[in-house]
């Protein structure tokens, strides 16, 4: 039997605030082992959390973004566990009432749209760090991340493909780089993903028994462990088994999901209102600020590229992902602005390729660009102005990375000026086809693919600073008119 | 009796107590009074009454987001059990 997915995810956003949620202690990455705690989030009897308020304006922003409705009211609640690296026995969350609800997200996959729903949207706090490897007999906790904010997102289980969940994925990271509230760092953590997944017989409606995969620590990862319960739950199925109802681990080298083997009975978490903590008000003149002070969101732009640049919809897709990189363009293109397709490409396929290979992006950030994008602009006036070709571009564009001159610099120091003139070009020609007389006579017999060689000759003997036009025009008028 | 022994020894297991044969009989004597005086409280009628979270009806108050703490990990692992140069020291969570 085929059978259908059903996807929904559950993403933890970490957020960039200076202090913890409900503490004055620092949320700075790296500090030495419990560092970063006080009574407040080491849980110690007596204290009260004070909530912070930039957690909310960074929780309104990201409901906002996605369109969705903000409780005029919300409350806390208590999610009851024990763990080493949760100090106090419970984790501050949100459960019956979350400061969001009801939004959604719109991708674009395969020149499709496609909207994903988001059932809510709450703030809690993270838990510390265990680290399991260093004795084996003990776990060490550090407390420094217990306490740090988080925003929980929860899809609606809205998607039917990985391809769609890794899109919906990559979507939600760029809408919380573009309002500055998460680095999206998957990797390092600072965006994690947990995937819902069941399958049903296509045609269907009803919903099958629902597997959680945990460990999703980049977006192959999401894709893959998806891909592969798929093809897991549907030969179970297939085989007569059922499905149950339970937590796997992703395993990324062998790259199967296990089962995660849990001793105890199912989960119980007994929430209830954190009396520590009243129930949060957002007054609507909040909820008008914080809409006031959006920027523009990463679907909105990529339609404006579109528009407004002529761009191909995967370009304004590449250019718009990241905010730095849509920025760095449109600095291109004002400082060259006849050209904004091909200065598209030189950032896709130079720039990116670079920060690529030399991992020059950490997060939310591109720490080191290879050229200023006023220089980049330059780069592509000399191509269209004729003074270098684009191959020689190619060269400079490597030179202006290394070396962090500009482009007219490169060209004027190491002599890259095409060489227009037609006297100087016409000597070239004259050695290139002197040298080669039986080509000549192979070529006035008719094989007129031989051109290319004669280009590549003279290309070759001007180190490829000749203008390609010119040169070509006047090779076929020397082979034609020459006849000695 | 409105709570069964296995129900008491659930609670006990979540809140990570261990109780002796007659420590439960005692609970389930304490949760019976606790749960006939809900069932006191659920013979009012609370249609159209909001939930209450709170008994004072302020708003929550906020905190600018500001590094104000000083860290002091020696204060914080002097309760530790054991420690290890500046971890928490426990047993092996996972194997």
């Amino acid at each position: 039997m085929e059978y259908e997915a059903v996807i929904g995810l559950e993403v933890h956003a970490q957020l960039l605030t200076e202090s913890k949620i409900f503490c004055g202690c620092s949320t700075k990455f790296g500090a030495a082992p419990n560092h970063n705690t006080c009574p407040v989030c080491t849980g110690l009897p007596g204290v009260l959390p004070v909530l912070n308020r930039r957690v909310v304006e960074f929780a309104l922003r990201a409901a906002l973004a996605t369109h969705c409705h903000i409780a005029a009211a919300s409350r806390w609640a208590r999610k009851n566990y024990f763990y080493p690296d949760l100090p106090k026995g419970y984790q501050i969350s949100m459960y019956e009432l979350p400061i969001a609800q009801h939004g959604y997200v719109t991708l674009k996959l395969n020149g499709h749209s496609k909207r994903v729903g988001l059932t809510r949207i709450h703030m809690e706090e993270d838990a510390g760090k265990n680290i399991h490897d260093a004795h084996s007999d003990a776990s060490l906790v550090d407390l420094n991340r217990a306490g740090v904010p988080l925003l929980e997102i929860v899809s609606e289980p809205d998607m039917r493909t990985p391809e769609e969940a890794g899109e919906y994925l990559r979507s939600l990271r760029a809408i919380l780089q573009y309002i500055e509230v998460c680095d999206g760092n998957m990797e390092e953590g600072s965006l994690r993903c947990d995937a819902n997944v069941s399958v049903r017989p296509q045609g269907s409606t009803a919903l099958g028994t629902k597997v959680e995969t945990k460990n999703l620590n980049s977006f192959r990862a999401v894709e893959k462990a998806i891909q592969y319960e798929i093809q897991r739950q549907s030969e179970t199925l297939n085989a007569g088994g059922r499905i149950v109802q339970e937590t796997r681990l992703w395993d990324a080298d062998r790259e199967v999901t296990r089962s995660m083997r849990s001793k105890e009975q199912a989960h119980d978490y007994r929430y209830f209102s954190d009396p520590d903590l009243l129930p949060l008000t957002v007054a609507q003149e909040w909820i008008d600020t914080v809409q006031a002070s959006l920027p523009e969101l990463p679907a909105e732009r990529r339609e404006r590229f579109m528009q407004k640049y002529n761009l191909p919809s995967y370009d304004a897709e590449v250019l718009t992902t990241r905010k730095d990189v849509a920025e760095y363009y449109e600095a291109a293109v004002h400082a060259y602005p006849s050209d904004p397709k091909i200065l598209s490409n030189w950032i896709m396929d130079g720039v990116l390729r670079v920060i690529k290979d030399e991992k020059l992006d950490t997060g939310l950030k591109i720490t080191k660009w290879p050229c200023p994008p006023e220089q980049l602009g330059a780069l592509v006036r000399l191509i269209d102005e004729g003074k270098i070709s684009g191959k020689i571009a190619k060269t400079v564009f490597d030179e202006m990375h290394h070396s962090g001159k500009a482009p007219e610099t490169i060209v004027t120091e190491q002599g890259l000026t095409q060489v227009r003139d037609e006297g100087a070009l016409a000597v070239q020609i004259d050695q290139v086809l002197a040298a080669n007389p039986e080509k000549v006579v192979e070529y006035r017999a008719g094989r007129d693919k031989l051109l290319q060689f004669f280009v590549g000759q003279v290309m070759k003997a001007t180190q490829g600073k000749a203008n390609p036009q010119m040169l070509n025009e006047l090779l076929r008028k020397k082979l034609s008119t020459d006849h000695q | 009796m409105r709570i069964s022994r296995e129900e008491v020894q659930r609670m006990a297991l979540l809140a990570r107590l261990e109780l002796t044969a007659t420590e439960e009989t005692e609970l389930i004597e304490h949760f019976d009074k606790m749960l006939s005086y809900i069932e006191k409280l659920n013979q009012l009628d609370t249609d159209g009454v909001e939930p209450t979270a709170h008994a004072v009806a302020v708003p929550s108050p906020l905190r600018e987001d500001q590094v104000t703490n000083q860290a002091d990990t020696e204060a914080l692992l002097q309760n530790a059990p054991a420690r290890e140069a500046d971890f928490f020291k426990v047993p092996k969570i996972i194997e």
